[in-house]
Formats: C-alpha cells, sequence, structure tokens
C-alpha cells in the first residue's frame, strides 16, 4: 500500500510539473518581481539600486498618476452600471422570445453576443470608421462634424458607449444562466396566487438574481478597471491625458520612459485596488449564502 | 408564466427589435462599407448600401501588406495556445482531483492564487522574462505566457471530481497508469467540457491584445489584433480596405462563435463558475 502511495505522487509530480512550471515561471515569478521592482530604481532590462518607499513616496505625491486613476474611474462610472443593467434587460428579452416554439430567442441571443468575439482592433476601427468627423456615418445621421475622439467632453464618454456595445453579450450571457436556474414551479405557484407582469419579476426573478447581479457588478468593476486597449488605440490618452487610464501610464512608464521600478509601483497600487474588489465580492456573495 | 399582458408583449417586441438593430448596425455598416469601391465611403450623400458592389477592398488587403501573414500568425499562436493549455491544464487537474499526494490543497490554492491577481499587473517583470529568455518576437514568446489558465484548471478539477470514483479505481486496480486513466476512462467523459474550454481558450487566444503589444514589435510577428492598429499605416485613410481587413480579421472567431454557440456560452459560464 505504501508503495502504491508512492507511484501516486510520483505520477501527481509528472503531470502538474509542465503546469506548474510555466504557472512559477510566467505568474508566481513575476508576482514576486513586481513587489521587488517596486522597492528598487530599475530600468526595462536593468535593476539597480534598492531605495526603500522611495518609489511609493513619489507615486502619493504624483498628480499623473491620480488623474490615470480618476479617469480609470471616470471609464468604470460610465460603463459599470449601464452594462450590468443592460445585460439583464436583455437577459430578459432573449428569455421572454425563448422556448415554446418560439426561435427567436436564439437570433436575439446572437445578435446581441457576436461583438463580444470581435478582437478589440477590430472594435475600434468600426468605431473609428463610424465617428469620422466628416465622413462618419452618426456625425452624417445628426448633420453635426464632431471630432468625437479629441473633445474633451465625448472622448471617454464615446470610448465607453463603443465598449458597451462590444462586452454586454457576456454579462447578458450571465443573467440568462441565473434566469434559467430559476426553478418553474416558482412562476407557476405566483401565476396560482395572481401574480402578473411586473410583480413577478419583483417578487421571484429579481431576488433570484441578486446573487448574479453582484457577481455581474464586481466582475464588471475589475473588468473596467483594467480597461487599457480601448483607451489607447481609439484615444492614444487624449485629449490632454482625459484618458489615458492607470494602465496606460504604468505602461508608458515602464515601456517609454523606462522606469521599470516606478511602474512596478503603479502595478502594486493597481493590485491592490483590483485584489480589495475581489475579495469584497467573495464577502458579499459568502454573506448572502 | 406566459400570462404576460398584452402591452408587456409590445414593449418587449419594441424593445427587442431596436436593441438588436443597435447592435448589428456597426457590423453591417462595416461590411456595406467594405463593398465598395474607395471613392464611394467619402461621397457627400450618404448611402447605406454600396451603388457599386466590388469586392476590390478583399482582394486588395489580402493581395498588399501583412494581413495573411498576421491570419497565420494568429492562428498558430491561438492554436498552440489552446493545444498546450489544454494539455497541461488536464493533467493538473487530473492530479489535483483524482491522486492524493502530500501538500495538494495547499498547491491548488497557490495555483488559484492568480484568479486573483491581475495579470496586467505583471507585465513588466513578465516582459523582462521573456526578453531575458530571448523570446521577443518569437511564437514561444507570444505563446508561453499564455498557457497559464487556472480557470480552466479549476473547471477542469469540478467536472473530474464529480465523476464517481468507481471508474478510476476499477481502472487502476487493472494496474493502468494514472496517465492511461486520465487518457481513456476520463477524457472520452469530458468531451463536451474539453471542447467547450478549447473553443473560449481559442477565441481569447486570437483576440488577446495586450500580451503581444507589449511582446512583439517586428511587423512580421504580429497577431491580427496587432497588426490591424497598424493598418492606417499600411493603407492610408481608406475606409472600405480598412474595414475588409477588419471584417477578415473577425471572421475566423465570428464563424467559431457562429458554429459552436452552444460551446462558447456553456465554456464562458463555466469560467465564471456560473454553471459546472
Amino acid at each position: 500500500m505504501k508503495r502504491k502511495r508512492r507511484t501516486e505522487a510520483l505520477s501527481a509530480a509528472l503531470l502538474l510539473a509542465p503546469f506548474m512550471a510555466a504557472y512559477a515561471l510566467f505568474f508566481l515569478l513575476p508576482a514576486v518581481q513586481t513587489l521587488y521592482l517596486s522597492l528598487t530604481e530599475s530600468s526595462l532590462t536593468r535593476t539597480s539600486a534598492f531605495v526603500g518607499l522611495a518609489n511609493y513616496d513619489t507615486l502619493i505625491h504624483d498628480p499623473s498618476f491620480w488623474s490615470s486613476l480618476g479617469n480609470t474611474f471616470h471609464f468604470s462610472l460610465l460603463t459599470v452600471i449601464p452594462l450590468t443593467a443592460l445585460g439583464l434587460v436583455m437577459a430578459l428579452l432573449v428569455d421572454h422570445f425563448t422556448g415554446g416554439g418560439k426561435r427567436a430567442g436564439s437570433w436575439l441571443q446572437g445578435a446581441f453576443f457576436l461583438p463580444y468575439v470581435l478582437p478589440i482592433s477590430v472594435m475600434t476601427l468600426i468605431a473609428d470608421w463610424m465617428l469620422q468627423p466628416s465622413s462618419g456615418i452618426v456625425n452624417r445621421l445628426l448633420g453635426i462634424q464632431r471630432a468625437w475622439f479629441s473633445d474633451l467632453d465625448w472622448a471617454m464618454p464615446v470610448v465607453a458607449i463603443a465598449t458597451i456595445w462590444w462586452t454586454v453579450g457576456f454579462n447578458m450571457l450571465m443573467f440568462l444562466a441565473g434566469l434559467r436556474n430559476i426553478p418553474r414551479e416558482q412562476y407557476e405557484a405566483a401565476a396560482l396566487d395572481g401574480a402578473r407582469g411586473f410583480a413577478v419579476f419583483r417578487h421571484i426573478t429579481w431576488p433570484a438574481l441578486l446573487p448574479v447581479t453582484i457577481t455581474a457588478l464586481v466582475l464588471q468593476l475589475i473588468a473596467s478597471l483594467k480597461v487599457f486597449g480601448q483607451t489607447y488605440i481609439m484615444t492614444t490618452g487624449g485629449p490632454f491625458n482625459t484618458t489615458r487610464v492607470t494602465l496606460h501610464y504604468m505602461y508608458e512608464t515602464a515601456f517609454t520612459q523606462s522606469d521599470a521600478g516606478y511602474a512596478a509601483a503603479v502595478a502594486m497600487a493597481f493590485m491592490a485596488v483590483v485584489v480589495a474588489l475581489g475579495l469584497l465580492q467573495a464577502v458579499l456573495l459568502r454573506k448572502r449564502k | 408564466m406566459k400570462h404576460t399582458p398584452w402591452h408587456w408583449t409590445v414593449i418587449a417586441v419594441a424593445t427587442a427589435l431596436s436593441l438588436a438593430m443597435l447592435w448589428v448596425a456597426p457590423l453591417l455598416w462595416a461590411l456595406s462599407t467594405s463593398l465598395r469601391p474607395e471613392y464611394e465611403t467619402i461621397l457627400p450623400t450618404l448611402h447605406l448600401l454600396p451603388r457599386e458592389w466590388t469586392v476590390a477592398a478583399y482582394t486588395k488587403t489580402l493581395a498588399a501588406g501583412n494581413v495573411p501573414r498576421w491570419l497565420f500568425n494568429s492562428a498558430l499562436v491561438a492554436l498552440l495556445v489552446t493545444v498546450v493549455t489544454m494539455a497541461i491544464s488536464l493533467m493538473a487537474a487530473f492530479a489535483f482531483s483524482q491522486l492524493r499526494f502530500r501538500g495538494r490543497d495547499l498547491l491548488f490554492g497557490v495555483a488559484m492564487l492568480a484568479l486573483l491577481l491581475p495579470f496586467e499587473a505583471l507585465l513588466v517583470p513578465l516582459f523582462r522574462t521573456i526578453n531575458g529568455l530571448g523570446l521577443i518576437n518569437t511564437y514561444a514568446g507570444i505563446v508561453l505566457p499564455q498557457v497559464v489558465s487556472p480557470v480552466v484548471i479549476y473547471v477542469f478539477r469540478q467536472f473530474f471530481d464529480a465523476v464517481p470514483n468507481d471508474f478510476r479505481d476499477a481502472a487502476l486496480l487493472d494496474g493502468a497508469s494514472p496517465l492511461r486513466v486520465l487518457w481513456s476512462v476520463y477524457l472520452p467523459m469530458s468531451g463536451n467540457i474539453v471542447w467547450a474550454m478549447a473553443i473560449v481558450t481559442f477565441i481569447a487566444a486570437w483576440n488577446n491584445f495586450l500580451w503581444p503589444f507589449i511582446i512583439v514589435t517586428s511587423n512580421d510577428m504580429m497577431t491580427i489584433p496587432l497588426g490591424l492598429t497598424q493598418t492606417y499605416d499600411a493603407f492610408g485613410v481608406r475606409y472600405a480596405q480598412l474595414m475588409a481587413a477588419a471584417l477578415i480579421g473577425a471572421f475566423p472567431v465570428a464563424l467559431a462563435y457562429l458554429v459552436f454557440q452552444r460551446r462558447v456560452t456553456q465554456g464562458l459560464l463555466a469560467a465564471t463558475g456560473l454553471k459546472g
């Protein structure tokens, strides 16, 4: 028996080795290195002096960092609630038109979800073309000539709207799964009690969807905080850095200014925010169980 | 449940139709633009359909520039990422689920740490590692960091945990090695979930922008999402051609989604932990 145990542990080691090697090299090591780098003065390729908390001291007095964090939250504010609410509405619609021989539901689902599978640069190319100042279809339909991406008031909202179009399908999917998990009997019992229309939604659907809603909100908030590609491609952070988000600032610091130590400090601050939100979600959901 | 008052039905139909049209319109507009001759895209009057239909934008895009090369890179990278991720994740999940060894739960916990920490925050040291290994602008450099996918392991482990132990014990008693048991007992049973995760992994790898953006500098090594951001330089402002390039880049993933719709949704839901 002991012999068998040993062969089992050996095969486990063999089966785990490839993943664990990749995991250590491309995740654990970089995680530890980020922390260490943030305590040094380093270029992109060379680590030089250990400087303790100096980078963090710079960080809390750095208006560029705070404005990038502000922009990140601005983007999140414009996306998180619309994406969650719209995802719910779309899921309710798809569900409404599904079943009982109705095929419209799956067509709807396809229409809402398709943009989600597009590469980011396909999304940005289409948005850019639609929003061209003179030949873009949006300005033509509105009869104006606005340069949306360099407009101080509109640059961020436009990136947010494009993002909502692009990613809402995923939230719809989560709500749809939540809806399909609600036992049919609950609806039948409610119908017997004479509940109709909105009352059914309020007393059955909504309470059942609350955990999904919390999950969707937090996942969306984390996803929105990680925004980089959209703003980088569409506005390159402009106009006047009003769409330069935290990851963009980190990227610039590391890869164009080659200040890897400071970029690592920015990364640590960013990581702290995301981890705190992840833990918040875990706590919120556990309380409900 | 379906005793909906009639005015709700009217509202539902109207909202569904207008939202669906809004969501499809940008893609149709891109398609319509791509089927025009270039001069038509800047005509002062707006025509929703091309006045002169042509596929010139597509033939030009495919003939000139790097688009075919980028497509090849994307296909190779996404395929490699998918195959390697599936292989190493299945093996690891099987060990975590079915084999007994010391420190198993601790190791699993460590592996799941990555679900909490954002990959984006690790870019700087990750770049240094790949650079140190001399893998900048190589397929290995693009592929390797993408094969670490704890969420896939999590999903596979949950699946393996749900399989009755009798299957494993019977096979092990017959003297089969664990790898053999994984291959010929568990894998055939997990076909659906493996396919679902593979398709989702493929689409994610095809669409990955951030990592290739960091690690690729040479035009020849770019994947399509990265390459498309360079097309302004390559084509100038030629919108029919830009839209053609965009739609060519979107075609493989859109097709994968339309063909495997159920598996894509199943895989994504499994990955968020909402459905096993």
